[in-house]
C-alpha cells in the first residue's frame, strides 16, 4: 500500500530540478496530506472533493460534487499559484467556502503538499479517478 | 494494563469506558455550544460558524458511516470489534451535538449520504481496518484544529476543541492498537 517508493524517486527528481535547499519534498507532502483526510482522498469524492487531476482543473467543476456557490463561482483555476494561496487561507481567497480550516501556514509545507498533489497525480491510484476513467473512454 | 490485552472483551469495554469518563458529555457540550446562541438568538449567529459546524458534521457523518463498514465487515475482533462501536458512538453524539446546534443557530445541518466512498477493497485485515479508522481520527483532529480559529463564537471554539480531543484520544489508541508509537509527536498540526 505504501508509496514510498515511487515518491523518493519523484522527490529525487524535484531536487534535480531545484536548488537542493528550496526543494519542494513530495515525501513530506505526503505525510502532510495526512491533514486533509478528514475530508479529502485523491481519487474519490468525500466530504471535499478528489485531489487527483487538480492541476489545470477549474474550482468547482468535479461532476456530481455540492459545491458552495462562493467556490462553483470562483473562476480559480488550479494550479501551484493559486493552490499556494488557497492552502494558506482558504476563507481569505473565497470567503464562503465549505473548506473551513485555517490553512497552511507554512509556505514549504504548503510547497510539499503542491509537489505531493503534483507527483500523486501519475500514480496508479489516481487512474481510478473519474477524470481518469472518463479520459480513458474517449477515443 | 492495556484493555487489548485483557481476555475478556466485557472487562475491556468497561475498562474502556471507565477510563472515558472525564470527557465532556454530549449533552455538556451541547450547553457549551447552544448557551450564547440561545441568549442572543437565531438571527445573531455568524453564517461561518454555521458553515464550519455544517462542515464538521459532514466529516462526522462520514465517520460514522466508516466505523459502521469497519464493525460490518467481520474483519475486526473483540475487543477491537467492541472499541469500534465505541468510537462510533462517539462520533453519533458528536454529529448529534452538532446537527442540533447549527438548528439552534438557524441553520440546515446536512445530512448523511446514501453511500459515501470508501476504499473497501484495499480492507483485507483487521489492521486495514484499523489503519483506515486511524486516518480519518488524524485527518479529524487536524480538520478540527483548523477549524477552531476560525469560529467568532468563543463557546463553539470550546466546544470543538472538546471533540478535538476525543478524537485525537480515538487517533493514538488506534494506533496503539496496530503496534504504532500511539502518540508520535508533542504538537498536532
Amino acid at each position: 500500500m505504501s508509496r514510498v517508493g515511487p515518491l523518493i524517486a519523484g522527490a529525487a527528481a524535484l531536487c534535480v530540478a531545484v536548488s537542493a535547499g528550496a526543494a519542494p519534498d513530495a515525501l513530506r507532502g505526503e505525510q502532510l496530506y495526512a491533514r486533509c483526510q478528514a475530508c479529502h482522498a485523491l481519487a474519490v469524492d468525500r466530504v471535499g472533493p478528489h485531489h487527483c487531476g487538480l492541476f489545470g482543473r477549474l474550482a468547482g467543476s468535479v461532476p456530481e460534487f455540492s459545491y458552495s456557490p462562493a467556490m462553483k463561482n470562483s473562476k480559480i483555476v488550479w494550479n501551484d499559484k493559486t493552490l499556494d494561496r488557497f492552502l494558506a487561507q482558504p476563507l481569505k481567497m473565497v470567503p464562503g467556502s465549505t473548506m473551513t480550516y485555517d490553512g497552511v501556514q507554512d509556505a514549504k509545507e504548503r510547497a510539499d503538499l503542491i509537489a505531493y498533489l503534483k507527483h500523486v497525480n501519475d500514480t496508479p491510484e489516481c487512474a481510478k479517478a473519474p477524470e481518469k476513467k472518463a479520459w480513458a473512454k474517449k477515443p | 494494563m492495556s484493555f487489548f490485552l485483557t481476555s475478556s472483551p466485557f472487562i475491556a469495554r468497561r475498562l474502556f469506558l471507565g477510563r472515558s469518563g472525564f470527557m465532556l458529555s454530549g449533552a455538556a457540550v451541547a450547553l457549551l455550544a447552544g448557551k450564547e446562541a440561545l441568549a442572543a438568538g437565531a438571527g445573531a449567529a455568524d453564517p461561518r460558524d454555521v458553515q464550519i459546524l455544517n462542515t464538521a458534521l459532514g466529516a462526522e457523518l462520514e465517520a460514522i458511516a466508516a466505523y459502521q463498514l469497519g464493525a460490518e465487515s467481520k474483519l475486526l475482533q473483540k475487543p477491537v470489534l467492541d472499541l469500534a462501536v465505541t468510537f462510533q458512538g462517539h462520533h453519533k453524539e458528536h454529529a448529534d451535538v452538532l446537527a442540533k446546534t447549527i438548528e439552534k443557530l438557524g441553520g440546515k445541518a446536512v445530512v448523511a449520504k446514501a453511500t459515501y466512498n470508501f476504499p473497501v477493497e484495499q480492507l483485507k485485515s483487521q489492521a486495514d481496518v484499523l489503519r483506515f479508522a486511524a486516518k480519518l481520527e488524524q485527518g479529524a483532529v487536524s480538520a478540527y484544529l483548523g477549524a477552531v480559529p476560525l469560529f467568532g463564537n468563543r463557546d463553539l471554539a470550546k466546544a470543538a476543541a472538546s471533540i478535538l480531543g476525543d478524537e485525537a484520544m480515538h487517533w493514538a489508541v488506534l494506533r496503539q492498537a496496530l503496534g504504532e508509537v500511539p502518540v508520535p509527536s508533542a504538537f498536532m498540526a
